[in-house]
């Protein structure tokens, strides 16, 4: 149980941080709420609406590129876990695929599949 | 650890089965999309179950090639299900079917 | 850890090394060059010739690298020469096509390197997880191009098809590859050829080799799971579906003859019989299909059945005859199903994307060079002797009689005589029909040069195989 005692102190830490971060503005901020502060959104929109929409396809695009940057990381956590074995040619390895990633990265960018319009 | 390979063995065929039984019966095109995407993770149970079983890795490190490759295929098959919609606004995949199936 | 990577390995990749690069080059070029269209076609000219002299210098030396996960040199140099020519011939015709369809976009070449970049990856899979990566690498690619000519409702649906039966493919595959792992405990490649005897009992395993079976013969496009065949070729654009027919068709069967190799086949006797009785029926309903169609592409298509039937003949007989035969008959079938879609590519118009059979009336008048050239190429398919497709075909049915499959010899030998039938039909309107095809393009004198290139190579396989027996006979 000995070599847990440090992942119970990280969770400490993390639980305890949260927790005094989340509440102390109540005791440091000014409250003064008025109707329109409450509204859930404040920016002009009606709060509550039919969630039976249709999304713009630019979502589509966004969700495709998440998808394939996001899933690349299941290859980083177990080189993560063993990279010290594996170093250099665990490095070089990962550095080549971080490399392939990147310049995939670079094409997107160029191509403006990251344009906000 | 009590519970035994063939239990997940079994787990995983009926899995893989409903997959290819919904590719094979539904006509929605997401929907068939989803029923492939259920085979492939019954392949991944398979494969963990095995690994573990073995007490062999390989097949643990197969698994993370196929989540990758099919999340490969999911954008590119996303992707292709927009250029149709933008030809012609459907994903029932009768409508699909100029070309003799 | 003692991790089995050296450099030796990384040089020991070689042509694919260099078709992978050769992508990564031009996703690079394709980022920061502004209307780099004819750097792109020059770029991959030049990656794919690289890689056929690289194929050629390493195909003396046959190996294993990255602890013996992949093969390199011998089998797998001699297709990655295969696969570097189907798709330098097809680069080559590309460009004229694109600007017909207006789809003269240049993610088309790096997606076409993608592709054969996989396709070498699994002539090299000399582990299981290996051939995963090289199929869906081409098969990713290749869904992509399928569509590729976005504007076109036909290409959209052949792309979608192609898109979910091959995913469906995929997901057999990789359940057999599955309980093949769960039984022997390891995904090499050469583990499960060594110890298939061994295990040839064990009813997982054989399930697991009967879903393998599945999946490649999805892959390779062989009877019952032809169905997509037709659609995918006739709606995908002409040149990609000559790459498709060939450099992929090839790629699956030099996978399939690494997978079900002599030892798998000989100890798994009910896999050997079903695979038989599917190769018989490939040849068949494949001929008989090809004859009632209108459309050349289809015809091309349900005779890309056939062939592949005439292939599989060659895997089952498990021998070396055999074996020499499907890597003879692949090269064959790859330099003349290119040129016969290279036709076609320049035959077709902004107007006319899918050439019938009769639309080729009169064809020798008006363009007496494509009509000799799509001749000779229907002469090779046919498989009349001075033509490589006829020792294609001689070897693949030789090694079957040696391993007692003579019925299925001679299934082959008579499925061969009807596809005399159509393929002849097509030279008969060519040149005995009167018509008058200006409905048809001209050709450029690129495009005519990748034509008689082929020409020239089967003509001169056909007269002197013996140089290619020779080299294939050194990669067993």
């Amino acid at each position: 149980m000995e070599q847990y005692i440090p992942i119970a102190i990280m969770i400490l830490i993390g639980v305890v941080a949260g927790v005094v971060f989340a509440n102390i503005n109540r005791f440091l901020g000014p409250h003064k709420p008025t109707e329109e502060k409450l509204s859930t959104y404040e920016s002009g929109m009606e709060p509550v609406r039919t969630a039976r929409e249709r999304f713009s396809v630019k979502f589509y695009l966004v969700a495709m590129l998440f998808i394939v940057f996001d899933i690349e990381i299941v290859f980083l956590y177990p080189w993560a876990v063993v990279f010290r074995q594996l170093a250099p040619a665990g490095i070089i390895g990962m550095i080549v695929f971080l490399v392939i990633l990147v310049i995939g990265l670079i094409y997107e960018w160029r191509k403006g599949g990251m344009d906000w319009r | 650890m009590s519970v035994p390979l063939p239990y997940y063995l079994a787990l995983s065929a009926v899995l893989f089965t409903i997959g290819v039984v919904g590719v094979l019966v539904r006509r929605n095109v997401i929907v068939v999309f989803m029923a492939i995407e259920l085979m492939l993770n019954s392949v991944n149970l398979t494969l963990v179950a095995f690994s573990s079983f073995l007490g062999d890795v390989t097949g643990q490190a197969l698994v993370f090639f196929v989540m990758a490759v099919a999340a490969a295929e999911a954008a590119v098959g996303l992707a292709i299900v927009i250029a149709v919609y933008r030809n012609k606004p459907t994903v029932h995949l009768d409508d699909i079917n100029i070309l003799k199936w | 850890m003692n991790l089995p990577i050296t450099w030796n390995d990384v040089l020991a990749l070689g042509p694919i090394a260099v078709v992978f690069g050769g992508t990564l080059l031009l996703v690079v070029l394709e980022s920061i060059v502004r209307k780099a269209s004819p750097l792109m076609f020059w770029v991959t000219v030049g990656v794919l010739a690289v890689a056929a002299g690289c194929a050629l210098a390493t195909i003396g030396v046959a190996g294993t690298a990255f602890g013996g996960t992949v093969l390199t040199g011998g089998y797998a140099s001699y297709f990655a020469l295969v696969f570097s020519a189907g798709a330098l011939l097809v680069t080559l015709l590309s460009p004229a096509y694109l600007l017909k369809r207006a789809t003269a976009f240049t993610e088309y070449y790096i997606l076409l390197l993608a592709a054969v970049t996989g396709m070498m990856v699994m002539a090299a899979s000399n582990d299981l997880v290996v051939f995963f990566l090289g199929l869906e690498t081409m098969s990713v690619a290749f869904y992509v191009l399928a569509g590729f000519t976005r504007q076109s409702v036909t290409s959209n649906e052949s792309a979608m098809k192609y898109f979910l039966l091959g995913a469906f493919a995929t997901g057999f595959l990789l359940y057999g590859m599955a309980l093949v792992y769960g039984t022997l405990g390891s995904t090499s490649i050469a583990m499960l050829r060594s110890s298939a005897a061994a295990h040839a009992g064990e009813p997982l395993f054989l399930v697991g080799l009967g879903l393998l079976l599945v999946g490649f013969v999805f892959k390779v496009a062989a009877v019952p799971f032809h169905m997509w065949v037709p659609d995918v070729y006739e709606g995908a654009p002409t040149m990609v579906s000559g790459l498709m027919s060939t450099g992929g068709k090839s790629a699956a069967f030099a996978a399939f003859l690494l997978v079900f190799g002599a030892d798998v086949l000989q100890s798994a006797a009910p896999i050997r019989e079903v695979m038989a009785v599917l190769a018989a029926l490939s040849m068949i309903v494949g001929n008989i299909l090809a004859i009632s169609q209108t459309s050349v592409k289809r015809m091309l298509a349900y005779s890309s059945v056939a062939h592949a039937g005439y292939i599989l003949t060659g895997v089952i007989a498990a021998n070396a005859d055999g074996a020499n035969g499907v890597m003879f008959y692949l090269l064959a079938y790859t330099l003349m199903n290119v040129g016969a879609f290279g036709v076609l590519s320049i035959l077709e118009t902004a107007s006319v994307e899918n050439v019938r059979i009769d639309d080729l009336a009169g064809l020798s008048r008006t363009r007496p060079w494509l009509a000799g050239l799509m001749a000779l190429f229907m002469f090779s398919l046919t498989g009349i002797p001075p033509f490589a497709g006829f020792f294609g075909k001689y070897y693949v049915f030789t090694g079957a009689i040696g391993a007692g499959y003579t019925w299925l010899a001679i299934v082959g030998v008579i499925m061969s005589v009807v596809s005399a039938y159509y393929y002849l039909r097509l030279v008969v309107v060519m040149y005995f029909q009167e018509g008058s095809p200006d409905q048809v393009g001209t050709a450029t004198g690129i495009g005519l040069a990748s034509l008689v290139l082929p020409a020239i190579a089967l003509l001169a396989l056909g007269l002197l195989p013996s140089t290619i027996v020779n080299l294939t006979m050194q990669c067993f």
